[in-house]
């Protein structure tokens, strides 16, 4: 009776959580509607990408201009964490999480994906759905387990027991922790703005809804900042240790 | 689902939810308390002040999300049902 939770009293104010629209391929139960969401904000990412860069001029005018604000931002991002010396090869890395977590957040929240129509489920953000979230703080894991060996080697493993060992159980626990807060933390806050966007569209259909969806999108870009600044945290700690820590920082 | 696991997972879910936004509370209370004193003590470094702030009640935030979460998953998708 709770396992699905679905209104329908407005065309534009569906409620669904917990349907999805399923994509069967081998034995493997795929949510289609995010394979369709999120290659549309690859599609976009891409293209605006392309277009910005074709026609490149020594004084950046529209598009290219916008991006090369948006890329500056992107890199202040990874150098306030990774310090001058260490940002340059993460930055790709830190900063196609930023966008690809920020177009999509924002795109579940302006466009008007209920339009369109799919046989089950709706489209929305994203990162709404568990598996993206937990598929990003995995690669993000990697990532900061790949920086610790390349630098370091198998030193890497002595920062588990570097000022003591009474703490080696609680150093390899914050490895599992540390995705599982990331992924978490951006599911819940983005599918809690889309319940309470819903929510109140149910209950009153104008204008009320209004500022709740503008505090949606702050919040959905602050998430985006704050999975990239955590990303780029983790491997800066990756690469340089616990034992001399936030020296270089803020630099 | 049988009655009596669906109301203990509304009543579980109303709490996980309500508990966990006590301690995020107060600490956004302070954070932005002290935020407040630093920028009326230092104003030149309101932009400063105003980032870190946010940032951390981000931090802060994800703390009450983990229970919303957890009530979510005992709504929506509850593996007792």
């Amino acid at each position: 009776m709770l396992s699905l939770l679905h209104f329908d009293v407005l065309p534009l104010a569906e409620l669904e959580v917990g349907r999805h629209f399923y994509w069967h391929l081998g034995g493997l139960q795929l949510h289609g509607q995010v394979f369709m969401t999120s290659w549309f904000v690859i599609g976009l990412l891409l293209i605006a990408s392309v277009l910005a860069t074709r026609n490149m001029q020594r004084v950046p005018q529209g598009l290219q201009n916008f991006m090369e604000y948006v890329f500056e931002f992107v890199r202040d991002i990874a150098k306030n964490q990774l310090g001058e010396k260490e940002y340059r090869p993460w930055l790709p890395f830190v900063g196609t999480l930023f966008l690809f977590i920020f177009v999509s957040n924002w795109s579940g929240a302006l466009l008007p994906w209920h339009v369109i129509e799919i046989p089950e489920g709706e489209l929305a953000a994203p990162t709404g759905d568990i598996n993206t979230t937990v598929a990003l703080a995995l690669l993000t894991s990697l990532a900061y387990f790949y920086a610790g060996f390349k630098k370091r080697g198998l030193g890497y493993f002595a920062k588990y027991i570097e000022p003591t060992p009474i703490l080696l159980p609680i150093a390899i626990l914050e490895d599992f922790t540390k995705p599982l807060s990331l992924s978490f933390r951006l599911f819940g806050n983005i599918l809690a703005d889309e319940l309470v966007v819903a929510v109140l569209v149910l209950l009153v259909p104008l204008f009320v809804p209004l500022p709740v969806m503008m505090l949606g999108l702050f919040t959905s870009a602050i998430q985006a900042l704050v999975f990239a600044t955590l990303a780029a945290a983790y491997i800066h700690e990756a690469l340089e240790g616990h034992g001399d820590e936030g020296h270089e920082e803020h630099a | 689902m049988d009655p009596l696991v669906a109301s203990a997972s509304v009543i579980a879910a109303s709490l996980a939810v309500g508990l966990a936004a006590i301690g995020p509370g107060i600490g956004q209370g302070n954070a932005s308390g002290k935020a407040v004193e630093g920028i009326a003590r230092q104003p030149e470094a309101e932009g400063k002040i105003r980032g870190t702030l946010l940032l951390t009640l981000a931090f802060m935030e994800s703390l009450t999300i983990y229970g919303l979460v957890i009530s979510l998953v005992l709504l929506f998708a509850n593996p007792l049902a």
